[in-house]
């Protein structure tokens, strides 16, 4: 099977753009249907699946127990990883991270850590020695377009989904207890993506918009109004004037976007 | 209708040359009705057409071009010779060898062995396939004795000179037979090592300084200093 | 081992470096200093001591990558163990893959790739010495290498960074203004179309702050990309001055 969109179909679409119109009927500034369920993976401390119109995502979280980095002693860690699996997608290879998903993985870190998503100092056991290491792997299960924001939302809803055990710290040793807490979750990220195709920017693309796309543009919102991760991909460009107004539109979609959150 | 850049001033590449009614010649592009340089180069007009003589290209191979190459690798049914070019050239067997031949490596390595020059014509070459060439013509063939060396291509007319005037000069001076490639190698081929020696030195120092005025003299000194410089030696050594 | 400082502005609004919020670092740039590279560029911005190499046109390998319509293009960011205050280790890391990836989609945008089907460009970044906002002083020598070795191009490429040091948006970061401050914003140009190719942000900015920053960021751009003109001028000095 082969990825390439048919020129027939790539003048379709760029001319339906121009009159500000999708293939599938959407606005330029209309996202897919978007799902969220949560706790469906009961091994996992926390979990969500994301259906953004027919691309799929899963993230799990787990945790556990770690050494603090040097310069940040007295707060837990927090690692984020992408897997674009190869069910996903023809073009998707079996093997070890290619810098797809290395970048999918790092754009969504960038969202979570620096909108402050999780309160990382609850999750300090001993400054300097023991901390809780979470483990945010986003697993991409149908590639239809837009694996960032997707890729987010999972992240965040499952982190809102995580439970961890009490515990009792004694002698250097944690010790589980009965019963559970919620993780400290103070903020909910939302990425929103931009595809700039001939020279209009529709936001949440699907697979055959990336597809014919330049460039793509993504920007983090934080519930606050402020921009926590941006991130331009594809070897297109942007004018200054696009960047603001994507900022502008973004902010707006991803207040949108987080109501489908529950918290 | 304005120009930006005067003839034989440097440009870099995103310079703005000129805007209007021009027309985008080698090594520029065309955007909005305005000229801009593609490569680092000297600004050249010729009435509508701005050009730039890059300084540093590299060798697309054109139909009709000879050039000089080396056997890189010896394949069943022909040569790979590298012209200096991003894409390998192709020399068929049938090409070289008159009787029909069965493809067995030994027929091929007697006639052309990996290491060999050629000088050749391109006959064939488009964007989906790589170049073929051609030594089934008078003075193409296979090189024995010479020195080698590579220019940008862009250079090749300087070296010429105005009507042919700096490549006599040197051909005079030095005594070498020199033969241009059109990728920019250069084959030189004189009575002894030294002359050889001398054509080359002058022909780095061409390439060096190619985008600058009076180096036809400047050239010409050169080689009369080199000329004393080695009869004072040949003197000395006699006298010794 | 890193000290934490204080302040990052003083009460003159000077910073750690004694710069004002909006001055570059002390930039030095020169071009073709590799003799076997095709083309190559060599820049130092404040402690940051960085080395292009363009490789190309040259035939693909393996095969099967070759592109049918224009050049690959492939870039390596990459950095020595030794340059950075812990040793890092020299295989590759997440961040210098997505680096390598952001640096190759900044410069693809100028290359002519259409001119050369069936044959591959690399470009090769290695990072000697880091002092913060290495991805854009990479990309302002990667695209004078490419300059160098006479690969067609729109334009040059040039970019610079901005951020937020205390309550200050800042030009050109230093490592330490990068790690103790709020944000970090890479932008990289191609000034004749004002085309960005590069845009990135780690942190935390309200609308206006990033607007500032972009245009703090496309400011260092401009000046950076005289520079680069200059440089590539400076390797062809006119002979007869050299000759006297």
């Amino acid at each position: 099977m082969s990825s390439i969109v048919v020129k027939v179909k790539q003048k379709q679409i760029a001319q339906l753009i121009a009159k500000g119109k999708r293939l599938d009927g959407r606005g330029l500034k209309d996202y897919r249907e978007i799902k969220i369920e949560q706790g469906i993976i009961e091994r996992a401390e926390g979990s969500a699946r994301v259906l953004l119109g027919a691309t799929e995502v899963l993230a799990g979280i787990k945790i556990e127990t770690g050494e603090p980095f040097p310069d940040t002693p007295n707060e837990g860690v927090l690692t984020v990883n992408a897997e674009l699996l190869p069910l996903a997608s023809p073009t998707f290879e079996p093997g070890p991270p290619d810098e797809n998903s290395i970048e999918l993985a790092r754009v969504v870190d960038r969202g979570v850590r620096e909108s402050k998503a999780i309160d990382t100092e609850k999750l300090c056991i001993e400054p300097g020695k023991k901390v809780f290491v979470v483990f945010i792997d986003v697993y991409v299960l149908n590639h239809d377009g837009n694996l960032v924001d997707a890729s987010t939302l999972a992240a965040v809803a499952a982190l809102l989904n995580t439970k961890m055990s009490n515990y009792e710290y004694e002698d250097g040793e944690v010790k589980i207890k009965s019963g559970y807490m919620p993780l400290p979750v103070k903020k909910h990220p939302v990425a929103v993506t931009f595809a700039k195709i001939n020279d209009s920017l529709v936001v949440d693309p699907w697979l055959e918009e990336e597809q014919v796309m330049d460039a793509r543009l993504t920007i983090t919102f934080d519930d606050d109004g402020n921009i926590c991760a941006i991130q331009k991909g594809g070897s297109g460009f942007f004018q200054p004037s696009q960047v603001l107004e994507a900022a502008q539109i973004a902010k707006d979609k991803a207040d949108e976007i987080r109501k489908q959150l529950k918290w | 209708m304005p120009t930006f850049f005067e003839r034989r001033q440097l440009a870099t590449p995103g310079d703005l040359l000129a805007e209007g009614d021009y027309i985008a010649g080698e090594d520029t592009y065309k955007e909005d009705n305005k000229i801009y340089a593609a490569r680092t180069g000297l600004v050249d007009y010729e009435e509508k057409r701005v050009n730039i003589v890059a300084l540093k290209a590299f060798y697309i191979p054109k139909i009709g071009d000879r050039v000089i190459g080396t056997v890189v690798e010896i394949g069943f049914s022909g040569w790979t010779i590298d012209i200096s070019a991003p894409y390998p050239a192709i020399l068929r067997a049938g090409d070289v060898l008159t009787r029909s031949f069965k493809p067995q490596r030994n027929d091929l390595t007697e006639v052309l062995d990996v290491g060999d020059v050629v000088i050749a014509k391109i006959v064939s070459y488009d964007r989906t396939h790589d170049p073929q060439l051609t030594v089934a013509e008078p003075e193409l063939g296979k090189v024995t004795r010479g020195q080698l060396v590579r220019v940008t291509p862009t250079k090749i007319p300087r070296v010429i000179g105005r009507k042919g005037s700096m490549i006599t000069m040197i051909k005079q001076e030095t005594g070498c037979h020199i033969e241009l490639g059109h990728n920019g190698i250069i084959l030189i081929t004189g009575k002894n090592i030294e002359d050889e020696e001398l054509a080359l030195t002058v022909i780095r120092k061409i390439e060096q300084e190619s985008h600058t005025s009076g180096l036809t003299d400047r050239i010409s000194q050169m080689i009369k200093k080199e000329k004393e410089k080695r009869k004072e030696e040949t003197e000395d050594e006699s006298k010794t | 081992m890193s000290q934490k400082h204080e302040k990052l502005i003083d009460k003159k609004g000077l910073r750690l470096d004694g710069r004002k919020f909006d001055e570059l670092r002390q930039i030095k740039i020169e071009v073709g200093i590799l003799s076997n590279a095709d083309g190559s560029a060599y820049i130092e911005q404040g402690k940051n001591k960085i080395l292009a190499a363009v490789y190309g046109p040259r035939e693909v390998h393996p095969k099967h990558l070759s592109l049918p319509d224009r050049m690959l293009l492939k870039c390596r960011y990459h950095m020595a163990p030794f340059s950075v205050q812990e040793r890092k280790s020299p295989a590759p890391s997440r961040r210098e893959i997505e680096l390598s990836k952001v640096i190759r989609e900044a410069v693809e945008p100028a290359i002519f790739l259409e001119y050369y089907p069936r044959t591959a460009l690399d470009v090769f970044v290695e990072v000697l010495q880091a002092d913060g906002s290495t991805r854009c002083a990479s990309i302002v020598a990667a695209s004078l290498a490419l300059a160098d070795a006479g690969i067609p191009m729109r334009d040059l490429i040039v970019a610079c960074s901005a951020g937020k040091a205390e309550d200050t948006i800042v030009m050109d970061l230093m490592d330490t203004e990068d790690k103790q401050g709020s944000a970090d914003v890479p932008v990289a140009l191609m000034p004749n179309m004002n085309a960005i190719t590069l845009l990135q942000m780690d942190g935390i900015l309200s609308l206006e702050e990033f607007e500032q920053a972009v245009n703090l960021a496309l400011e260092g751009c401009k000046k950076i990309y005289a520079m680069q003109k200059e440089a590539l001028r400076a390797k062809y000095v006119d002979a007869k001055e050299v000759e006297e």
